[in-house]
């Protein structure tokens, strides 16, 4: 068996929505029933057929090419298998995410592991604002699982997450962190202004210094015998966060204006 | 059955089910391991009294235990799941919370979750959190020595309490000396403790006494002073009987460490005053397991 692969005939003039394209969603569908397959596209609704090159018959296993920004929902729900996906996607990347793995070779946009609630997402890639975030009018971002980024993010990443492992390689933007209710987010670049703005608990590891506001308290430089614990859980982890083993840090809490639980640790 | 001149009795030794649980405590060095692994297993030496028997399995390096620190594994064993559970947390708060450097971890995976640092965050007074690593929560509650760290929960699976030998010597110093042969010897089998003081009772006792208000006294057929008023179990030449009790995980396990265990002592032998091994039951009718001296040193195994 091969993996089924959809590749992109030429750039949607609309946004399409990719929700029904996960492993369980197309478990034991026949390549024609997939051709079929209406999906959402502003006022229209495309057959699969009619934007993709169908190929392949691993429903387990599914290849995305050519993608544009313009693919939303990928991976929404999914709860099985594995999709990897070569280009640009659009918003909500593994949108509610519950299990399985999910590769981007490529950037996403706004609201990746929006409602994430466990499995594995790997962009190797920037990603857009609210990464891990709860969508409007959600009072929970993600809720667990791992995020890996290789590249930056964009503002207000981890802004109400919930639970789960979010690891950034690079750089993130303003408000990382706000309203943090609990979990952990790595960044291995700088953060923005505002970080860990109104954090209520949960543990942000910053490899740099970063520029703090008011509300954040430094608590002084400590050796944390659990963060070799949480290293150790990164081991087996494809990032760079898998080589940290330090476990001197400046711990920094707050958002006192919020609780003030959470905790910033910057690497000594 | 006689091995190096030592006779080993025609009996067995009876043991029943008990609720067992391991934990691991790690620190900053072993030292401080140790420290609080023998506060926790302290007075714990018979159900009788103590509530629970406990005692330390053995010593782990860095590379076994959860945070990469020198570690201690602590099995402790209750009659039922509720004094277990009551004891495992008194002792973590009073014991290991309290210990500098020293950290719990859960020593079984499977089995039924019990409590093991899971109310003790509490004593964080609202500056406790925790953190999911491996589907593993870990309470860090912060103390005066920076923080202490454990997990929620360790594994309480069905064990078995009560298997024990006797060695019965021409002497005291020769029952000492056998008994701490056979508890080296028995130290390096996994699963198992020995919870009496460095392993050995001197005092077993028989149910019962002429007192109405004692459960328990004095096994006077093995006392080598009563011979010759008490309807004795000893032959004129012991002079001294002393008594290694075994709790394991498994019976496989106990049955593993009293082969080795009576093999260690035996092989001193008759030459050094070592006479015979026999065991302690209650007429095999209130345990369910039995451990049939013979069948043991007869099978395959150490």
């Amino acid at each position: 068996m091969s993996a089924l692969t959809f590749t992109l005939k030429t750039a949607p003039q609309q946004r399409v929505d990719l929700s029904a394209l996960t492993p369980d969603a197309l478990a034991d569908k026949s390549l024609a029933d997939i051709a079929a397959i209406e999906l959402p596209s502003g006022h229209d609704k495309p057959r699969v057929d009619t934007l993709f090159d169908i190929s392949g018959d691993d429903a387990s296993d599914i290849v995305i090419k050519n993608a544009t920004d313009r693919l939303d929902y990928i991976g929404h729900g999914m709860r099985s298998g594995r999709i990897t996906v070569h280009g640009n996607v659009g918003s909500y990347l593994a949108f509610k995410l519950r299990k399985g793995e999910i590769v981007l070779h490529g950037n996403a946009g706004d609201f990746a592991a929006s409602g994430m609630a466990g499995g594995l997402l790997h962009v190797h890639g920037n990603v857009g604002d609210f990464l891990a975030s709860a969508i409007i009018g959600e009072r929970r971002g993600m809720k667990g699982g791992t995020v890996i980024i290789t590249g930056n993010a964009g503002e207000r990443a981890g802004d109400q997450m919930r639970r789960g492992l979010v690891l950034i390689e690079g750089n993130v933007g303003s408000y990382c962190a706000s309203r943090m209710i609990a979990g952990t987010i790595g960044v291995m670049g700088t953060t923005g202004e505002y970080l860990a703005y109104g954090m209520r608990r949960g543990t942000v590891l910053l490899n740099n210094a970063p520029k703090l506001h008011a509300t954040i308290q430094d608590c002084g430089s400590h050796t944390l015998p659990f963060l070799s614990l949480m290293f150790k859980s990164f081991r087996d982890l494809p990032t760079k966060f898998a080589a940290v083993n330090r476990n001197r840090v400046q711990r920094y809490a707050g958002d006192i204006a919020n609780d003030g639980k959470g905790e910033i640790l910057v690497f000594k | 059955m006689i091995i190096n001149g030592v006779s080993i009795d025609d009996t067995f030794a009876e043991a029943f089910g008990m609720r067992g649980t391991r934990v691991i405590i790690t620190a900053q060095n072993l030292k401080w391991a140790y420290n609080a692994a023998q506060a926790m297993t302290g007075f714990a030496t018979s159900v009788i009294a103590c509530g629970v028997e406990a005692g330390i399995e053995r010593e782990l390096a860095p590379e076994e235990t959860p945070d990469g620190r020198p570690g201690v594994s602590i099995l402790m064993f209750a009659m039922g799941s509720a004094v277990l559970m009551k004891q495992l947390e008194t002792r973590m708060g009073q014991c290991v919370l309290t210990c500098p450097t020293a950290a719990a971890f859960s020593g079984l995976e499977g089995g039924d979750r019990i409590n093991l640092g899971k109310n003790l965050r509490f004593f964080g007074d609202g500056f406790q959190t925790s953190k999911v690593f491996g589907g593993k929560r870990y309470w860090r509650v912060p103390v005066m020595d920076g923080e202490f760290m454990t997990e929620e929960t360790t594994g309480m699976v069905r064990a078995v309490g009560g298997g024990n030998f006797l060695i019965l010597a021409e002497s005291q110093p020769q029952a000492l000396a056998a008994c701490e042969a056979a508890i080296e010897a028995m130290k390096k089998i996994p699963n198992v403790i020995m919870p009496f003081p460095g392993g050995v009772v001197r005092s077993g006792s028989k149910v019962g006494s002429k007192y109405k208000s004692l459960i328990a006294s004095t096994n006077d057929a093995f006392c080598p002073t009563l011979k010759g008023i008490t309807k004795t179990e000893l032959s004129p030449e012991i002079e001294s009987v002393m008594e290694i009790v075994i709790d394991g995980l498994t019976a496989d396990d106990i049955n593993k460490a009293m082969k080795v265990g009576i093999a260690a002592a035996c092989e001193l032998g008759a030459a050094n005053g070592i006479k015979r091994i026999s065991a302690g039951n209650y007429g095999g009718k209130l345990g369910p397991f039995l451990f049939k001296l013979r069948e043991i040193m007869s099978g395959d195994y150490a």
